[in-house]
Parts: C-alpha cells; structure tokens; sequence
C-alpha cells in the first residue's frame, strides 16, 4: 500500500497530494488506524476459532463426528455427546423466535407507524430499559414468576387443548424448552421492536405518500409498502434477537431444567450448550472432560455462524425476489 | 502555598512508606473450593491480624479449578472438596518433580431436602430407598421402601421429583460418593464425582438452585450443603447409619465420622468418610481439604503457609463451629500436625 502511494504517477489521486502530505493531514493516519482497529475484528475472530480448535484437540479426534451424533453426557466414564444440547439450543431459540418475532415486529409497527411520535419515543426509552436488564435478573424473573405461572396455568391448559400433540404432552415441572423459550423470548423482544422500529422510521416519507396517493388505506400503505421496504433490516434485528437467544447463558439455565435429554415435548426439561459449559466447567477435571466442553463452544461458534450464514443468504434470496427491499 | 507543598510532600512521603510496607508484606494466593469460603476467608482475615506480614488471598473458584490451578502452578496452593485422584498427583509429580499433599481443614455433610404437601416430620432414609429415588427405581412417595420407616406419615402416592446439582460441586461428589459405597448399581451404572451423567431429575445450579427448584415443585427431593439447610432453615430428613440409627446431620453426628474414620486415616489423608462406622455418625460427610505443594522454592513462603497451617489447626478450629462448620477431630490434627515437617 505505502509503495503504491509514495509513487505519484502511481494513481491520479496520489499524484497530486503525496503520502507524505496526506500523513501530515492525518487522512492517512485515520486510515491506517481505522483500519487495524477494523481488523482486530478479524484477528480476534481467528484467534478464537484457533484458540477453540487447539483446545479441543483430544476431545476431537476421540470423539471425531460422532460428537455430534452421541447422545450420552458422562463425565465419570468420559463418554461425551453434543447431540442433546445442539437439540436443547435450537429448540429454545426456535421458541423465543416464534414467540417474539410477532410480538416485536407488531409492535414495531405500532411505534413506527401508528403512534403519537411522543408514546412513540417515551415507549422506546422502557424498550431500551429492556434491552440494557442483565441475564441474570431475567432468569430470576423465570425462576420466581414464569416457572409457577408455567407449571399451574399454562402448561396444564396446554395440555386440555393442544394435549394431543406430542409437543405439549408429559408431566409439567415448570421447568424445561418451552419455559426457557418464553424467558428468551421476553429478552429478545427488546431487541427486534427497538432495531424494527428505528428502520420502518427510515423508510423515505414519499414511499407511504405515493401508497396512499394511489388510494390505499393506512395499514395497506404500512404492510404492503413499508414493511416490504424495511425488510432486510428487520431480518437484521431478527438475527441479532436469534444470536442473543443462542448464547443466552445465565437466564436460561435457571429455567431449562438442566437435564441432557432429547424430548419431542416442549415440557420436557432439556440443557442448551451455553448452560452446560457454564455450569460445568469450573469443576471439570482431566483433559477429555475439558477438551469436550471446550469443542462445545466450537460446536456453539460454528452453529452461530451457520444461521448467520443462513441468515445472509436469506436477506439475498428476499431482495431479490421482492424487488422492493434496499439491500 | 508552601503550606500546600509541605502537606503534599508529607503524602507523598507517607504514601511511599505505606506502599514499601504494603510491599514487605508476602502474599500467597490460594485458589479452589467454593463449600469452605465462608471459613477460609475468615481464617486469612484473623490470621492476617495476628501476622500483618503475611497476606492470603484466596480465590473461591471450585474444587476443579483449584486442582487445576496449582498443578499448573499458577497459585501457591490449591483447595478441593474431593481428594485429587491417583492420576492428578501423577501429573502434578510428573509437572514438579515433587508430589502434592493434602491436609484436611474441616468437614461439610450433605442432607436430604424435600417438599410433600402435608409432610411436616423428618423422614428417615434408608440408604437404599435414597439409591433407589435417585436411579428412578422407586417412584411413588408411598413406595414401601420410603414407608416402612416413617410409620405413621401419610405419604402421597405422587410421583417422586428428583433435583440435583447442575453444575459441577463437591456436594455432588460427597452425595454421589456415598451413594456409590452403599448401592452396587449406583457404583456401576452412574459413579462419583462432582458432575456425573444423572438416570433421573431436574438440575438446579446452585445449592440456591436445588432449594428453589424443590420449594416450588411439590413431591421433590434433592440434596443440598448442610450448612446452607442450616442457615437457611430448610428442613431435611435422617439418613440410616451403617450401624442402623437413623442419625440427623448435625456438628456433632458429623464430627463423630470424622472421628470413626480417625482411626484409620491413611498418612495422605486422602479419604472418604461416607457411611463410617460408628453408632452416631452421620453418613453423608466429607473433609474439605488444603492442598499443599511439597516443596517451595521461596522460604519465606513456605514458613508463612507452614505458619498458617499450625494456626489452622489451634486456634482456627474454634472458628469454624460459628458458621456451622464440623471441627476435625483431635486425633486428625494430631496426625496433620506431624505432616507439616514434610513441607519443605
């Protein structure tokens, strides 16, 4: 790069302000440094992956694939199977989404488009309240209130009306995948109405003028023209919510039961890879016994990056296909 | 003005003779156990009071982690609930050159807790109806297992809950140590140690975790430290004795194991005291134990910890009945006080 500049005939822009000129003015300066602060991003990343990848070396080549397909946790006989809690973390992200997703963006939509500007903003300030509460009062909210209302009401009604299919069926702790996804639920939701809301807020003011010049209605101008049009950014605060509820630790272990099992009810109570990692870790003894809950971590990281990859490919195929999004 | 300067220079002077004796003072540092905190950070603080000198500074981060710590050398000594196993003192002689050794501090119990609508009473345990709760054999409260020793309690036909420890601790490895020496199918399907692989129940991080978990699921069972039942009046049942009474955890039945297994203390005190003998011993204790390097290369550190260990074993005894600890036994110090010469 410095070679390339220092040569003034080398590019139009450096032959008439030399690198020695744009260093004292500091656009270099800024450059360089915004840049290796952009790259450390970068380097951490790989250096995690590395770090993971050395440190899990004995636990990899004991287990090989099979790690992924095994189903048993045994710490004395060091037989280890990540099968059971990839199960418990997608089950209990997939909840919260399904859970919080409608709730967000619906009332995103309420703030962005349909409420006063001053609700609007003094709702946004608790929404950002929200979104700053630490895990773990989450999961004493869980533990203290959710559990209870979970294994008295919620789970027994469940159970008289949907009862007949196998996701609400068995005995009701209280405890368990759907408890920890309504829990991760609550803590996402913050995070998609507060991202949603900012961009349906971004959307250009002639894009609702045109809609409703051409004579539709005001919720026909918000779903058919403004939503289509933030969609890539809502998505993006879907994947953000999606990647908090996959790493999600604290809140979640007190709620999930902590039991390895894989259960088609959502009852059941399960274990997620942040929690076991967490809850085990300290008191882990030998080197196959760590090895393996550090390859959890790496299962972890390459499960994140997966959905995010997804995630990505998702935002393409979509704006494609509408036309309308600005990705 | 020159008023201002002199009472700067005087700070700066003072500062200076406060940081050169903060640095006289020798630090050693200490990592393990969380189940003793509570009395280990006691002892420092009082012993620190007696010798200003000496400085200890100890971090509870759990039994593995202290294991893990001073093998890798990383503290000057370790702490575990559980004794290190043949193959942990093999890698840290292999790693030192010297071996490490364990000196037993005070003793911890486990209870068992429960909650059954109607049910007031202490229950007794026999120690197969607690193996066969916890490998999900018996699974009605009114099982005749549980029955035939609390006449008289209207026991439920419910189910039984079973909540454990979720994340690594030595009151799991004391409940599954116990349960492992008085059930052959436990030993064989499940084993000992601070996380095993759980045939039934709900985990609960925390004693806190367990005590919620039961507390709010009516018909659960779980285990729990007894110094937090204690301190925090949960109520717990008996557990029968190898000598058949039904013994309740308290200082004294758990002393008296202490004291059974006295007698046959092996000289690297690695040992487990569950189901001792003895008519009033109760049979779900352990020691906690300190775990000491053989050999320091610096002497002022090795005297100061040679120092403390002395004290530990006099006069920091008598701390440890106020926060509910069990004293060792007399025959116990006796025996530590002759291994500290091995320090060296």
């Amino acid at each position: 790069m410095a070679a390339t500049t220092t040569v003034p005939s080398a590019s139009p822009i450096a032959g008439s302000r030399s690198f020695l000129r744009r260093l004292r003015e500091g656009d270099e300066i800024a450059r360089l440094v915004t840049f290796l602060f952009a790259a450390s991003v970068v380097v951490v990343t790989l250096l995690l992956i590395l770090e993971l990848w050395q440190g899990s070396a004995l636990a990899r080549h004991k287990f090989g694939l099979q790690f992924f397909f095994t189903r048993v946790w045994d710490p004395i006989a060091e037989q280890f199977g990540a099968l059971p809690f990839i199960y418990g973390t997608m089950v209990t992200a997939t909840v919260s989404l399904v859970i919080a997703v409608p709730l967000g963006i619906g009332a995103a939509i309420f703030l962005a488009e349909l409420a006063p500007a001053g609700l609007s903003d003094s709702l946004e300030f608790f929404i950002d309240l929200l979104a700053a509460v630490p895990s773990v009062i989450y999961g004493l909210l869980g533990v203290f209130i959710v559990v209870p209302l979970m294994r008295d009401y919620a789970q027994p009604a469940l159970k008289k009306t949907l009862g007949f299919l196998p996701l609400f069926s068995g005995p009701a702790y209280g405890v368990g995948f759907l408890t920890a996804g309504v829990v991760l639920a609550i803590m996402v939701i913050p995070y998609i109405i507060s991202v949603s809301r900012e961009v349906l807020m971004s959307v250009p003011r002639d894009q609702r003028e045109a809609a409703l010049s051409l004579g539709s209605t005001r919720w026909e101008s918000t779903w058919k023209v403004v939503v289509p049009f933030a969609r890539t950014g809502i998505l993006g605060s879907i994947f953000l919510a999606l990647a908090r509820a996959l790493g999600e630790t604290m809140a979640v272990t007190m709620v999930i039961g902590n039991t390895p099992t894989i259960s088609a009810s959502l009852f059941s109570p399960g274990y997620s890879i942040a929690a076991v990692i967490a809850n085990e870790f300290t008191e882990a003894t030998g080197d196959l016994y760590t090895q393996a809950l550090i390859e959890l971590g790496l299962v972890l990281f390459l499960l994140t990056f997966l959905l995010n990859g997804l995630a990505r490919l998702l935002i393409v195929i979509t704006s494609q296909r509408g036309g309308t999004a600005h990705a | 003005m020159r008023r201002i300067t002199g009472a700067i220079v005087v700070t700066l002077a003072l500062s200076m003779v406060a940081a050169v004796l903060v640095h006289a003072a020798l630090s050693i540092n200490g990592a393990g156990a969380t189940f003793p905190y509570p009395v280990y950070s006691k002892w420092f603080d009082e012993y620190q009071k007696k010798n200003s000198q000496v400085q200890i500074n100890y971090q509870s981060i759990g039994s593995g982690g202290g294991i893990k710590q001073v093998t890798e050398g990383t503290v000057d000594f370790g702490a575990s609930d559980g004794p290190m196993n043949d193959e942990q003192l093999k890698a840290f002689q292999d790693k030192h050159g010297f071996g490490v050794l364990h000196f037993p501090t005070v003793l911890g119990a486990d209870v068992p807790t429960y909650n059954i609508p109607g049910v007031t009473v202490a229950l007794n345990f026999t120690p197969e109806a607690l193996a066969g709760i916890f490998l999900g054999k018996i699974t009605k409260w009114n099982d005749p297992a549980i029955a035939a020793t609390n006449k008289g309690v209207n026991l439920p036909a419910n189910d039984i809950l079973v909540v454990h420890r979720s994340d690594g601790s030595g009151t799991t490895y004391i409940w599954t140590d116990y349960l492992s020496k008085v059930s052959d199918e436990w030993k064989s399907k499940v084993g000992k140690g601070a996380s095993v692989n759980w045939p039934v129940g709900l985990g609960g991080k925390g004693n806190e975790g367990v005590t919620g978990q039961i507390k709010n699921a009516p018909n659960s069972i779980g285990y729990v430290e007894l110094i937090y039942a204690a301190s925090n009046n949960i109520p717990y049942g008996n557990v029968k004795n190898s000598s058949g009474n039904f013994v309740k955890a308290d200082l004294a039945s758990v002393s008296a194991a202490a004291a059974a297994a006295a007698a046959t203390m092996p000289d690297d005190f690695r040992v487990s005291i569950t189901n001792p003998p003895g008519k009033t011993a109760y049979p779900i204790a352990s020691f906690t134990w300190l775990l000491i390097p053989e050999k320091f290369s610096d002497a002022a550190k090795r005297d100061a910890i040679k120092g403390f260990l002395d004290w530990m074993l006099v006069d920091g005894q008598n701390y440890a009945e106020q926060l509910s600890y069990a004293k060792l036994p007399n025959e116990v110090i006796a025996k530590e006080k002759k291994a500290l010469a091995k320090i060296q």
